[in-house]
């Protein structure tokens, strides 16, 4: 092991109780498969999914289910063998409560895996494992699920790799499980994720006070004898583990607003990620479990679990012997960013990392808030270093602009404002609201932006075609007043022009006299008539062509003479 | 003598500074967009005619001379708000007389009853709706604004507006309004609460 690393505490931060202990208190254990599954079909943001089944298949377990429309490297696969008997929208774990496009599938008990097959990594190459990880379906367990492919395609110049065992949150215990347990597979998927990235170090941050894990941490890293990986002890804080300030606690690298650390070389990746890739490389395994934990005062027996993605919640507080009387709020996540669930007729989803069975003594209802006293502690404790303070007033007034210039935007949602409001006031459902109602703003823009484009290509269109309709009818006016004044010009010195003249004139006298004389005419005289004006007509044509042809000849001797 | 020939210097030097600057502020001089255009590009484009003005140009150039800025249904408080920041106003709630905020809408032809009469294709100002005489026309949702301009001219009424099958894009977070009704009392005024 190299010596110890030097570590750059977070300034901002806050120290809540832990609640940790109540759920390390046995292994990780496993349910008994359950009868249904539901297995949500889409990832946390994203709302539609491609199917690759039908109702009435009978599936493997990680069998492909769904493939993500807008990111194609988001999928879900079955979490068992059987029959998928119902594709619906659902209710799941979300914010929103809005159902989401799920896949039912009834377990025939066999759980048989559909394995792809295993590599080594130290053999094969870093596109392989790439497409292996995206094969898989793997996303970010820590967080909020991002493709994990996603995440590797987009990381330019890799020169530190950091390892996330830092779960800073309260109540949630599932990486240190993971950790006491499995610390030897997290290792082998970090050894993947250095054959693909080759970073010059890579840094495994973990909180103190988390002595059996870091131990086990330690005597699997020391195994897999890689000079590299070093493993950095952060002081327990919140929120250590936020990706931003666990790379500032590590290697003193702010990354700047509206940028992302894999784009300035720095991967960073959470333990159970590290796990599920080491399964999937080197067992051919997509992800269709996660560790989850499940605690909180209400329940008899807290722990954490391996569950199948698509488990029924309510079965999993079954076996942790809620006390329904007790219960007065369940949460999905940790106390300070978790959501509040409705009801647990819910599934268990990739980024379900801890189900929180509280009480009214454990996590007592926010007092009601009071007005803004402006004594700073939020902007104390913002680990973004914004002012909470300010924007609150801006969020409340309504004030979007404002809202953005003071960093909306860089706000992570971390909680640490309300927690130290000593007005009880939800600074961070005012923020998130904020963010909502901005991104709105910014989508209506952009629609009017685009509609101004199109109105002004239509008004341009339209008084074109008015020109051109203009031009066409003056074209025609001057053709035709061209042929009058050619005709007027070449008429009085032209004879066929007079002759035609006079062979009308006789035609019309012809017609009248017979009109007069007879009103029934002789056929004789009918042909003669008709000959008389077809010979009037074609003589005024020769007259007017000849007309025309001087006129063009000769305009100006036509000018002159006229 | 000497006070005189100071004056004359300074002022020679002044008209000098001034012509100077004048000229590089004409070469130089940063182009701010008209006033009708900063306010033009806060109104959503809808040209619907809701503002009593044949369009979003228009009612930006009447805004510019002193129209009220509430006057604009599809942009709502959003946009009042907006122009309000620019004008120097104070914002205005929206003019009921002139329609209320709605959630986004999108035109939508009942195909088997269009008769292909082309009336709407020339209505729409952005070109959303996409058809030929005597054959049936269609509505490109992505492009429309949702300003009912093509719904009078139907003949046979076969255009209704339909809000977007979007809730999961348009949800977000709620503000937190029920602690914000509290959070207007002071203690005292609980104790008002509780006895009324």
């Amino acid at each position: 092991m190299n010596a110890k690393s030097k570590t750059w505490p977070l300034p901002n931060a806050i120290h809540p109780p832990a609640h940790k202990a109540q759920s390390l208190r046995e292994a990780i254990r496993t349910l008994p498969l359950p009868e249904r599954l539901i297995i949500p079909l889409t990832q946390p943001g994203h709302h539609d999914a491609k199917l690759c089944v039908q109702v009435g298949d009978e599936v493997l377990k990680g069998q492909l289910l769904a493939r993500g429309t807008v990111q194609p490297e988001s999928l879900c696969h079955a979490s068992s063998s059987g029959t998928v008997v119902d594709i619906a929208w659902l209710p799941v774990p979300n914010a929103s409560g809005l159902p989401e496009l799920c896949a039912v599938l009834e377990t025939d008990g066999r759980d048989e895996w559909h394995r792809l097959p295993s590599l080594d990594p130290s053999t094969v190459d870093a596109a392989t494992l790439l497409e292996r990880i995206a094969e898989a379906g793997i996303g970010g367990l820590g967080g909020a699920g991002y493709p994990t492919a996603a995440k590797l395609s987009a990381l330019r110049e890799p020169h530190t790799l950091i390892i996330n065992a830092c779960e800073c949150e309260p109540f949630i215990t599932a990486d240190e499980a993971l950790l006491r347990e499995r610390a030897d597979e997290v290792v082998a998927g970090i050894g993947v994720l250095l054959r693909m990235t080759e970073p010059t170090r890579c840094l495994i941050g973990i909180e103190e006070g988390k002595p059996q894990a870091l131990s086990a941490l330690r005597t699997a890293v020391d195994a897999c004898n890689d000079s590299r990986i070093e493993i950095v002890v952060v002081p327990a804080c919140y929120p250590s583990g936020g990706e931003r300030q666990l790379v500032y606690q590590l290697t003193g690298i702010e990354i700047a607003a509206g940028r992302y650390p894999v784009e300035q070389g720095i991967l960073c990746q959470n333990v159970g990620t590290c796990h599920a890739i080491a399964r999937a490389v080197l067992h051919g395994e997509a992800l269709v479990s996660r560790i989850v934990t499940v605690t909180g005062a209400a329940l008899q027996k807290p722990g954490n679990f391996e569950v199948l993605i698509g488990t029924p919640l309510a079965s999993l507080l079954d076996v942790c012997e809620l006390d329904g009387a007790k219960l007065s709020r369940l949460i999905q996540g940790g106390p300070l960013m978790g959501v509040q669930l409705p009801h647990a007729d819910l599934p268990v989803r990739k980024t379900s990392n801890c189900f929180i069975a509280t009480t009214e003594g454990e996590l007592p209802t926010p007092p009601p808030a009071r007005e803004c006293i402006r004594c700073g502690m939020c902007s104390a404790a913002c680990p973004a270093f914004l002012l909470p303070q300010q924007l609150y007033a801006y969020a409340r007034g309504r004030d979007l602009e404002q809202t953005e210039r003071h960093n909306l935007w860089d706000c992570i949602e971390c909680g640490a404002c309300a927690y130290v409001c000593p007005s009880h006031i939800p600074l961070v459902q005012y923020f998130r609201a904020a963010k909502g109602e901005l991104s709105d703003f910014h989508a209506k823009q952009a629609m009017a932006a685009h509609s101004r484009v199109r109105f002004e290509f239509h008004q341009a269109r339209k008084l074109e075609e008015r020109e051109q309709e203009e031009q066409r009818r003056r074209e025609r006016a001057a053709l035709l007043k061209q042929k009058q004044d050619a005709a007027a010009a070449a008429g009085p010195s032209a004879q066929d022009a007079v002759a035609a003249a006079l062979a009308r004139v006789q035609a019309k006298k012809a017609a009248q006299q017979q009109e007069s004389a007879a009103p029934q005419p002789t056929p004789q005289e009918v042909i003669q008539a008709a000959l008389a004006r077809v010979n009037a007509k074609k003589a005024a044509r020769k007259a007017a062509e000849r007309a025309a042809q001087q006129g063009e000849a000769s305009k100006p001797d036509a000018d002159d003479k006229s | 003598m000497s006070l005189l020939s100071a004056i004359l210097v300074l002022l020679v030097l002044a008209l000098g500074c001034g012509v100077v600057l004048s000229q590089l502020a004409r070469k130089f001089g940063a182009d701010e967009p008209a006033l009708v255009d900063r306010i033009d590009a806060l109104l959503p484009q809808t040209q619907c005619g809701q503002c009593g003005h044949p369009g979003c140009r228009p009612y930006a150039t009447a805004i510019a001379e002193g129209e009220a800025i509430n006057r604009c249904p599809p942009g709502g408080d959003a946009t009042i708000r907006s122009l309000a920041r620019l004008l120097g106003q104070a914002p205005l709630p929206l003019d009921p007389t002139h329609g209320k905020e709605d959630v986004r809408k999108v035109a939508y032809i009942r195909e088997n009853e269009c008769i292909g009469c082309t009336k709407c294709v020339k209505a729409c100002p952005v070109d959303a709706i996409l058809g030929a005489a005597k054959h049936m026309h269609t509505v490109i949702t992505s492009e429309c604004t949702g300003c009912d301009l093509c719904v009078a001219p139907c003949p046979v009424d076969c255009i209704d507006m339909i809000p977007l099958k979007n809730e999961h894009q348009r949800w977000h977070w709620p503000r937190p309004d029920a602690a914000e009704a509290r959070h207007q009392l002071i203690a005292s005024d609980r104790l008002h609460e509780a006895r009324a």
